[in-house]
């Protein structure tokens, strides 16, 4: 084993000067697939343990180096590009003359559909991008396979639908209609009324939990388990109505923008939020995450568009100039943002994953007439999905999509016993609600001593008023023979909501330790004169 | 300008004929593996769980002694026969597959004490209490004797009295020689009815003995004045002895690494010692609640078995200071012999109750034929559990074993009492001149002396 790495630094130090420019960038690719630091073996004492990491950790490495080399020479495609010569600007490009450079398969993408009747359409893509419902707000449903322009269902609810998802595949979507969530099944069927929560206004699916998401009209987040349908969570946000949510893909936490211009990220365990930030001085008309979950843009209605950076909650970056009524990180990480009937696509046009600087990459104007709705990139294609007053579109994005899918995770050509498969997979792996935290990187890691996590001020403050409220919406049995009087009814009351506030102890007391106090020990002036012989002498 | 759009053809991302396996492709991007450890986690404790729902180590018992086994000697030319003898001078060749017994070798007239078969399978050596070692011709097993309907009863090739009872016996690896302990330490040839060399410390019996796989001509004993001896048959007297404060009951050397030896202590501990350094032991092995009686080492090298007086038949790893497996069922009473299959994959234990019991080396294995996407599928268990055990959920899952009654409450009077000698051990420390009070390791708390 010596012998061979010995060779090995041989040879790379002869290797010409190409080959050594590629190795900076096959070090780069390492480092992704290392996925952070290694442990640093120094400290410990344990010799038995010692070596055992040691060796492990030299088995990352090697397996970190092929994966690299998997992804320079091994996988099938290449990410599109757009690329202009000389002094031609790459968002002067327009939609036509993509079509003239471009194959046939991929033109049959550009395409405008019309249905001027169903009102403003949203959409939702699956996650390997094969499959689009789209919901227009006077009821109109579609699901439709993208592969083969194929319109496998539409219905027509007639109710106002103010949102569609889909869940874990293809099989199932939830529509938020006029006074309650309802969720179908691929052919068109209700198969069920969520009627604990209201009148939904957003509603978004966290694919590896499980949970469906929803704010309502009056500021409520309900967490819901689809596989067995208990509610699992439901949150008083106390700020108010609001229809901007967001889930964050890399940690599955829950964004609200509010109109006062903070945003508050959620968790299903804890009646707080985790995180709130304020972000513009008038109200949050909308918020995308980047898929890798340090990125996240905001826009609000002063016409700023800014860009956060969610390991620091910084703002990095500022874009002036117009109100994003939507936006959409794409897998490559270009961001959509829609206004009116303009669709502008900001690249980052710093090549380092440390700093972000987002520029003008393509733009398209639609027909006037056209308010746009949604703007959803779709997975693995290099195309955008345009919801709008007037039916839906769909524009080719060169460089957007992930050329290189992985049968395992999302597979656009998937058949039946495959989706059934994964199916089953997926509910294997599905995870509990309590593991949706901020830095995900820590489920596994050895926590240092802490039994029981302490939570927050602020978070027992919520949970007392969650409990209080319950204690006093709870209804009591109502008595007969003369034992139902309301001066005891509401003594019964009174009683319980002081049981639910007495397992709050009170927060001040924790620091000074209460000591007994004798009698007289503080000075004898205190005592009546009757019980001055009572007071210690000292 | 150059522009290019991704597009991808049907007909390359699909198979072709549907005779053809699916097409699958893969991308190791961590970035399209969203709380990647998570799933990982979850896995992790889904894998423990199932380990633990498919553990059923317990496969069948063989029944046939009138009394109870005393010993069990392994045939290593043939895996599936086993022998065994009781303690009323019963032998029995067993067939592992069908649990039953193939042929009887009477003739002893008192407890038999010691079984073992040549390196070649050919010859059986028993010795007991009667003072009388008994060679016997072990029949080779043919196609038809897998149907075993007839049992037949074996004469003795040859028939050696001697002038004291025997307690042990063991066969050189391939040799002509084999060894006996009573008395003293003796050495036999097949041939000889007396044995050829005999060795003698002080007047204490030698209780067990042990040939060294690696080198024929070294054998380790174990005697009643708690003392492991390792003699060398060229030299004329031990070559390596160290007395320790309790007896030993069984010693085991290790098959891959033929220098280290573990021997099976009254106290409840086995000690692993490397032979060309005996005055410290290499690892304690401490789980057993009473005497051990026998260990006997995997073929692997990495694990042995233990029986102990405590009715329980533990599994350790062979650096592990704490078992990995405990079997044990209401019927099995005190474990007097235990043996590991040839192919590591059965563990055999003879015990008080006249059975002998087979189990599963891992309990949770799969037996039979695999096929090779299962087998990626265990092993893919088996290492996101590994990586995972330390925490806390993982941990109390793998951990978890029913320990019956006596065993639990006595592992907690032990804890108990060890937790008050440390204590005052530490307030003696606490109270006298620092340097004084000095505590001699585990490892060399037990042995008293290195002697020679």
């Amino acid at each position: 084993m010596e012998l061979s790495s010995e060779d090995n630094n041989l040879t790379e130090k002869f290797l010409p000067p190409i080959e050594q420019e590629s190795d900076v960038e096959l070090e780069t690719k390492v480092k992704k697939y290392l996925r952070g630091e290694g442990a640093n073996l120094e400290t410990l004492k344990d010799k038995k343990l010692k070596t055992q990491l040691a060796s492990r950790e030299k088995l990352y490495g090697k397996s970190a180096k092929t994966a690299a080399k998997i992804e320079k020479w091994l996988l099938p495609a290449e990410a599109g590009y757009l690329e202009t010569d000389g002094l031609e600007k790459t968002w002067r490009v327009k939609q036509t003359d993509i079509a003239n450079e471009v194959d046939l398969l991929s033109s049959r993408n550009q395409y405008d559909i019309v249905l001027p009747d169903f009102g403003p359409y949203k959409l939702d893509f699956t996650a390997s991008g094969r499959h689009m419902i789209a919901g227009g707000r006077k009821g109109h449903l579609a699901l439709v396979d993208m592969m083969s322009m194929n319109l496998i269902k539409e219905i027509q609810v007639k109710e106002t639908v103010r949102d569609v998802a889909f869940l874990h595949n293809e099989q199932f979507f939830a529509a938020a209609q006029k006074k309650y969530a309802y969720i179908y099944g691929r052919d068109g069927t209700e198969l069920h009324c969520l009627k604990e929560r209201g009148p939904v206004a957003r509603l978004r699916f966290l694919k590896n939990h499980f949970l469906l998401a929803s704010v309502n009209k009056s500021g409520q987040l309900h967490y819901q388990d689809v596989t067995y349908g208990g509610m699992v969570a439901s949150i008083r946000t106390g700020k108010g109505r609001t229809d901007v949510m967001e889930v964050n893909p890399y940690n599955g936490v829950v964004a609200l923008g509010h109109s006062g211009g903070t945003v508050t990220m959620w968790k299903p365990t804890s009646q707080a939020p985790l995180v709130q930030m304020q972000c513009h001085p008038g109200p949050v008309s909308s918020v995308a995450f980047h898929p890798n979950g340090h990125l996240m843009a905001t826009s609000g209605k002063e016409r700023k568009l800014k860009i956060w950076d969610l390991r620091k909650f910084e703002e990095i970056q500022t874009i002036h100039g117009f109100h994003a009524k939507t936006l959409s990180f794409s897998q490559k990480g270009l961001l959509a943002a829609g206004t009116g009937s303009f669709v502008q696509i900001l690249g980052d046009s710093s090549g380092s994953s440390s700093s972000h600087n987002y520029s003008r990459y393509m733009n398209h104007s639609m027909v006037k007439g056209y308010q746009i709705e949604k703007l959803m990139f779709r997975p693995y294609e290099d195309v955008i999905g345009i919801g709008h007053s007037m039916g839906w579109s769909s524009i080719l994005i060169p460089g957007s999509g992930e050329p290189n899918f992985d049968s395992w995770v999302a597979n656009p050509f998937e058949t039946s016993k495959q989706r059934r498969e994964k199916e089953v997979h997926l509910l294997l792996d599905k995870l509990p609600p309590e593991t949706i935290m901020l830095d995900p990187s820590k489920i596994g890691a050895m926590k240092p001593s802490r039994r029981k996590e302490k939570p927050s001020r602020g978070e027992i403050e919520a949970e007392k008023e969650v409990a209080i409220e319950a204690a006093k919406s709870t209804e009591l049995k109502k008595k007969t023979k003369g034992r139902n009087k309301p001066s005891k009814r509401t003594k019964k009351k009174k009683e319980m909501v002081e049981n639910a506030k007495r397992t709050f102890p009170e927060q001040g007391h924790n620091n000074t330790a209460s000591k007994k106090r004798r009698i007289g020990e503080d000075a004898a002036a205190e005592l009546p004169a009757s019980l001055k012989r009572f007071a210690r002498k000292n | 300008m150059k522009i290019k759009t991704l597009s991808r053809p049907v007909d390359e991302y699909t198979r072709e004929r549907s005779q053809d396996l699916q097409v699958v492709f893969h991308n190791f991007d961590p970035s399209l593996r969203p709380m990647e450890k998570a799933v990982e986690y979850k896995r992790a404790l889904t894998a423990a769980k199932l380990e633990k729902i498919f553990a059923r180590p317990f496969v069948g018992a063989m029944d046939g002694h009138r009394d109870g086994v005393s010993c069990m000697a392994k045939n290593p030319n043939y895996l599936k026969g086993i022998f065994s003898a009781s303690m009323d001078g019963d032998i029995r060749l067993w067939d592992i597959s069908s649990r039953r017994t193939v042929c009887q070798f009477p003739g002893h007239q008192g407890a038999v004490r010691g079984l073992t078969v040549s390196t070649d399978g050919n010859v059986l050596v028993s010795c007991g209490t009667d003072c009388t070692v008994r060679l016997w011709k072990v029949p080779r097993p043919t196609l038809e004797d897998s149907s075993v309907s007839s049992e037949n009863f074996i004469e003795p090739a040859a028939e050696y009295v001697w002038k004291n009872a025997f307690w042990a016996v063991d066969h050189q690896f391939e040799g002509e020689l084999f060894a006996t302990a009573g008395a003293q330490l003796e050495i036999w040839n097949h041939n000889r009815a007396s044995p050829v060399q005999s060795f003698q410390w002080g007047t204490d019996s030698v209780i067990s003995v042990r040939f060294n796989p690696g080198e024929p001509d070294i054998l380790a004993t174990s005697a009643s004045d708690r003392s492991i001896t390792i003699y060398d048959l060229r030299m004329s007297s031990a070559a390596r002895r160290i007395i320790m404060m309790t007896k030993t009951n069984s010693i085991a050397w290790n098959p891959m690494e033929p220098m280290n030896l573990t021997a099976a202590n009254e106290d409840g501990s086995c000690y692993s010692f490397d032979g060309r350094k005996m005055d410290e032991a290499k690892c304690v092995h401490k789980d057993h609640v009473s005497a051990v009686m026998d260990i006997d080492f995997s073929p692997t090298g990495r694990e042995f078995v233990t029986g102990s007086y405590d009715r329980s038949v533990r599994i350790f790893p062979y650096n592990g200071g704490h078992s990995r497996e405990i079997y044990h069922t209401k019927r099995m009473q005190r474990v007097f012999c235990v043996k590991y299959s040839c192919d590591a994959t059965y563990v055999l234990s003879g015990s008080d109750d006249t059975n002998l019991r087979l189990w599963k080396a891992k309990a949770s294995e799969q037996l039979g034929v695999i096929l090779p996407r299962e087998q990626k599928k265990h092993e893919y268990n088996e290492a996101v559990k590994n990586r995972y055990k330390h925490l806390p959920e993982v941990k109390r899952i793998v951990r978890h074993r029913h320990l019956p009654k006596p065993i639990y409450k006595a592992l907690g009077i032990i804890r108990t009492v060890n937790d008050s000698k440390r204590r005052k051990e530490d307030r003696r420390r606490a109270h006298s001149a620092p340097g004084t009070i000095v505590t001699k390791p585990l490892r060399q708390r037990r042995i008293i002396k290195e002697v020679e």
